[in-house]
C-alpha cells in the first residue's frame, strides 16, 4: 500500500491544502466552479479547540463537512490521528469524529425518540452486547449533558432549543469521538441559553479531552471557547493565531475590521472604540477578484495583490497572516 | 414641602410633554386556541424627540410585540387589552382607520429583520419605494417620485441608485436590501423609526455599517429610534436609553451606563453574566439556569421567579411594580426593597450606637 498513508504527528488533525468546488450551471452543458474551500490548511491538537470565523458565504461550514466527508473534497489532504483520511476508512473514522448542527430544529429527526437519536451512532457502530448495555449508555450520555432520564422517551419537538442542542451533542458523543467539529452550535439560541450551551462545550472538553472545530461567526463566543482562532474570507484563511494574540494583536486588514465590526456589549468601550467599517459586500465567489480575494474592499491594497495571492506566513509565536502589506 | 411637591408634579409634566411617544401600562394579548396569550403585560415608557430608544429581551418577552402594539400591525388573534399610546398627546388607540394610516409611514414608521420576506418579490425596488413616496408624500408624479426615491437611495449609500431602482429584491444583497427597507422607512420622513432587529440577519461587518448609517440618519434627520433587538452589543453601542423585557413585562429602565455598570435587575445582571465580554475571557461564563418562561403560563409573581437564584417567598406571589433606585433609573424587583430595608435598618442600628455612646 501507499507509504504515505501513515504518519506520526503531534497534531490530532492535519488539514493540507484543502479545496472544495461547486460546479455551478451557467448553461446546459456548461458549468462553472464555485470555490467554497480554496487551499485551506491547519493543524489541531489533541484536546484542542480551533475557532473557525468568517462571514456568512465565506466557506467556513464547507470546511467542516469537507472534513467529515459530508462532501467529497475536490483537493488536499486530511490527515486524522496520522492516518490519510479516504473514502474507504471513513466510515471507521466518522466514530472518532462527529458533528454537531447549528439548527437544533432541523438536525434530529421528529419520528424518534430521544432514545433513538442518541442511540443511532451506537446501533450504525455496534457499540452494545446487548440491549440494557445501549441503553445503559444511553442514559449515561444523557446524564452527561445535563438531560433527565425520563426524557428518554420523549420526542424532540417537547424540548426548548438549548435542550435539543444538548441532544445533539449527546448524539456527537455516543460514540466517544476525539474530534467534534460544532458548526455553529449556539447561534440558533437565546443569549441566557447560550452561556449554558458554552459552558457545557468547555466542561465536556476538560472531562473527556475532546477536540473542537468550533465554527461560528459571533467572535466573542470564538474568543471565549478557543486557544487558537483562524479567520476565513471567500474561501482562504487570512490569519491564524491564539486566541488572546489574535484579538489584542489582529495583523491582517480584515481580521482588523471585523473585529472592530463586533458591537461590544460594554457602553463604555463602544463610546471609545472607533469603528473600521468596511465599504461594501463580500464579492460573488463566482467572481472571485484575481490574487488575494480581499483587495476589493482592502484600504492596503497594491498592484502586487491583484497579482498573487499572498501565503501564511508566521510572524512569530505561530501568528500566521497572509497579506502583502501587513 | 407644598412648594418641592409642586414642582415634582410639574417637572413629571414636563417629561410628559417632552416625550414623543409615551406608551403607558400597554397590555397586549393573543387569543389562540390554548388560551389568552399575555404577550406584553403593562409596558410603559416614553420616547423623546432625536432619542435612540433601545428595546432587549429574549425571544417570547414581547419586545416585537410592543412594537407591533406601537403600529397596530398586530396579528388578527392579536389585540391591545389596555392601557394607552400617546403620540405628541393624542392617543393612536383612539385613531380612526384613516388617521391610523397617516400615523404609519408619516409619522412613525418600522423595518423588520428580515428584509428579504419584507420587501414584495414581484416588484422592482423602485416600483416599492415610489408606492410609499407617491402614497404619502407630495411626490406625487411617477417622474418626480422616481427623482426622490433616488435620492433616498443615495441617502441610504446604495451605490448606482440609478440602476438600482430597476432591480427586483433578489439581485441584491442582505446589506443593500436592508438600505432598502431604511430608504422605504425614511420615504415619508417619519418622526418615529421602530427598527425591529435590523441587523440580525446580516454579517458583523454589514452590520456595523447599517447601524452607522441608522445613527449617521438620525442625527441628519433627527427622528427618534425604537430599536428592538436581542443583542446586548448593538445596545450599548447605539441607545441613549434602555429598556429591558422579560416575560412581556419591563424588568429595568435607564440610561446605557445605569443598565451595564449598575443593573439592579436579578435578570439583567443574569444577562450581563452570561454573555462573554472583553473582561470574561479567561472565565467561565454564568448561565441563568432553567428555561425561557411558557407564556401560556405567567407565574402569579414575578416572572423571572422561578429562573431567579435569589428569589424570595413575595416574589412567588406578588408582581414587583416600577421602582426607582437611589441613581433614578428604574427596576421592578423585590431584592431592592429588601437592599433599602436593610440598609436602612443598619443605619437605624448604627445610629443607636451612636446615640448610646
Amino acid at each position: 500500500m501507499a507509504q504515505n498513508t501513515k504518519k506520526n504527528s503531534e497534531y490530532l488533525v492535519e488539514v493540507h491544502d484543502l479545496k472544495e468546488y461547486f460546479p455551478v450551471k451557467t448553461g446546459l452543458f456548461t458549468s462553472v466552479p464555485l470555490k467554497a474551500v480554496d487551499g485551506v490548511s491547519f493543524n489541531i491538537k489533541p484536546g484542542e479547540t480551533l475557532g473557525l470565523v468568517g462571514e456568512s458565504g465565506c466557506g467556513k461550514t464547507t470546511v467542516g463537512r469537507t472534513l467529515l466527508r459530508l462532501y467529497k473534497p475536490t483537493g488536499g489532504e486530511f490527515y486524522f490521528n496520522g492516518e490519510l483520511v479516504t473514502d474507504k476508512n471513513i466510515h471507521r473514522l466518522r466514530k472518532e469524529m462527529q458533528m454537531v448542527f447549528q439548527d437544533p430544529y432541523s438536525s434530529l429527526n421528529p419520528r424518534m425518540t430521544v432514545e433513538d437519536i442518541i442511540g443511532e451512532p451506537l446501533d450504525i457502530h455496534h457499540l452494545y452486547a446487548n440491549k440494557k448495555e445501549r441503553h445503559d449508555k444511553i442514559m449515561d450520555l444523557m446524564q452527561l449533558v445535563g438531560l433527565n432520564a425520563e426524557h428518554a422517551t420523549r420526542y424532540a419537538h417537547e424540548f426548548s432549543g438549548g435542550q435539543r442542542q444538548r441532544i445533539g451533542i449527546a448524539r456527537a458523543l455516543a460514540v466517544d469521538p476525539k474530534f467534534i467539529v460544532c458548526d455553529e452550535p449556539v447561534s440558533a439560541l437565546d443569549v441566557s441559553i447560550q452561556a449554558q450551551v458554552i459552558n457545557m462545550f468547555e466542561e465536556l472538553q476538560e472531562k473527556l479531552g475532546v477536540a473542537y472545530l468550533f465554527i461560528a461567526h459571533d467572535l466573542l463566543v470564538v474568543h471565549h471557547i478557543s486557544q487558537r482562532i483562524a479567520v476565513m474570507y471567500l474561501g482562504k484563511l487570512v490569519e491564524i493565531a491564539d486566541a488572546d494574540e489574535l484579538n489584542s494583536n489582529p495583523i491582517h486588514p480584515y481580521t482588523l475590521s471585523l473585529l472592530s465590526a463586533v458591537p461590544i456589549p460594554d457602553p463604555k468601550t463602544a463610546r471609545e472604540s472607533k469603528r473600521i467599517v468596511l465599504e461594501g459586500d463580500v464579492p460573488s465567489p463566482l467572481h472571485m477578484p484575481s490574487g488575494c480575494p480581499f483587495r476589493t474592499r482592502c484600504r492596503y491594497a497594491t498592484e502586487q495583490c491583484a497579482r498573487e495571492m499572498p501565503a501564511l506566513t508566521d510572524r512569530g509565536n505561530g501568528h500566521m497572516v497572509a497579506c502583502w502589506n501587513k | 414641602m407644598a412648594v418641592t411637591e409642586k414642582n415634582a408634579a410639574q417637572k413629571v409634566k414636563e417629561n410628559e410633554e417632552d416625550a414623543l411617544l409615551s406608551v403607558r401600562d400597554l397590555h397586549t394579548s393573543f387569543f389562540t386556541d390554548s388560551g389568552e396569550v399575555q404577550a406584553v403585560n403593562g409596558v410603559s415608557f416614553n420616547l423623546k424627540k432625536g432619542k435612540i430608544l433601545g428595546v432587549v429581551g429574549e425571544s417570547g418577552s414581547g419586545k416585537s410585540v410592543t412594537a407591533y402594539s406601537i403600529m397596530q400591525i398586530l396579528a388578527e388573534t392579536g389585540k391591545v387589552v389596555k392601557g394607552e399610546i400617546l403620540y405628541k398627546g393624542e392617543n393612536i388607540l383612539n385613531y380612526s382607520k384613516k388617521q391610523m394610516e397617516d400615523f404609519r409611514g408619516d409619522k412613525c414608521s418600522i423595518i423588520f429583520q428580515d428584509p428579504m420576506t419584507s420587501l414584495n418579490p414581484t416588484f422592482t425596488v423602485g416600483w416599492q419605494l415610489r408606492e410609499a413616496l407617491q402614497l404619502h408624500t407630495k411626490y406625487k408624479s411617477r417622474s418626480a417620485a422616481n427623482r426622490r426615491a433616488i435620492e433616498l437611495l443615495e441617502m441610504v449609500g446604495v451605490n448606482e441608485p440609478e440602476s438600482r431602482i430597476k432591480q427586483y429584491p433578489f439581485e441584491l444583497s442582505g446589506g443593500m436590501r436592508q438600505r432598502v427597507m431604511i430608504a422605504m422607512a425614511l420615504a415619508c420622513e417619519p418622526d418615529i423609526l421602530i427598527a425591529d432587529e435590523p441587523t440580525t440577519a446580516l454579517d458583523v461587518t454589514i452590520q456595523a455599517q447599517i447601524l452607522e448609517l441608522m445613527k449617521d440618519l438620525q442625527k441628519q434627520l433627527g427622528m427618534a429610534i425604537i430599536l428592538v433587538t436581542h443583542d446586548l452589543g448593538v445596545i450599548a453601542s447605539m441607545c441613549d436609553e434602555i429598556i429591558v423585557m422579560y416575560g412581556g413585562r419591563v424588568c429595568e429602565r435607564g440610561t446605557a451606563d445605569d443598565i451595564f455598570y449598575r443593573p439592579c435587575h436579578e435578570y439583567t445582571k443574569g444577562l450581563l453574566r452570561s454573555i462573554p465580554n472583553v473582561n470574561n475571557m479567561k472565565e467561565k461564563l454564568i448561565p441563568i439556569g432553567g428555561t425561557p418562561i411558557n407564556m401560556l403560563a405567567m407565574p402569579k409573581g414575578c416572572a423571572f421567579c422561578p429562573r431567579c437564584e435569589n428569589a424570595m417567598k413575595i416574589c412567588l406571589d406578588e408582581k414587583p411594580e416600577e421602582m426607582q433606585m437611589p441613581d433614578g433609573h428604574y427596576a421592578a424587583c423585590w431584592l431592592n426593597v429588601k437592599k433599602a430595608y436593610e440598609e436602612e435598618k443598619a443605619a437605624e442600628a448604627a445610629g443607636t450606637r451612636e446615640a448610646d455612646a
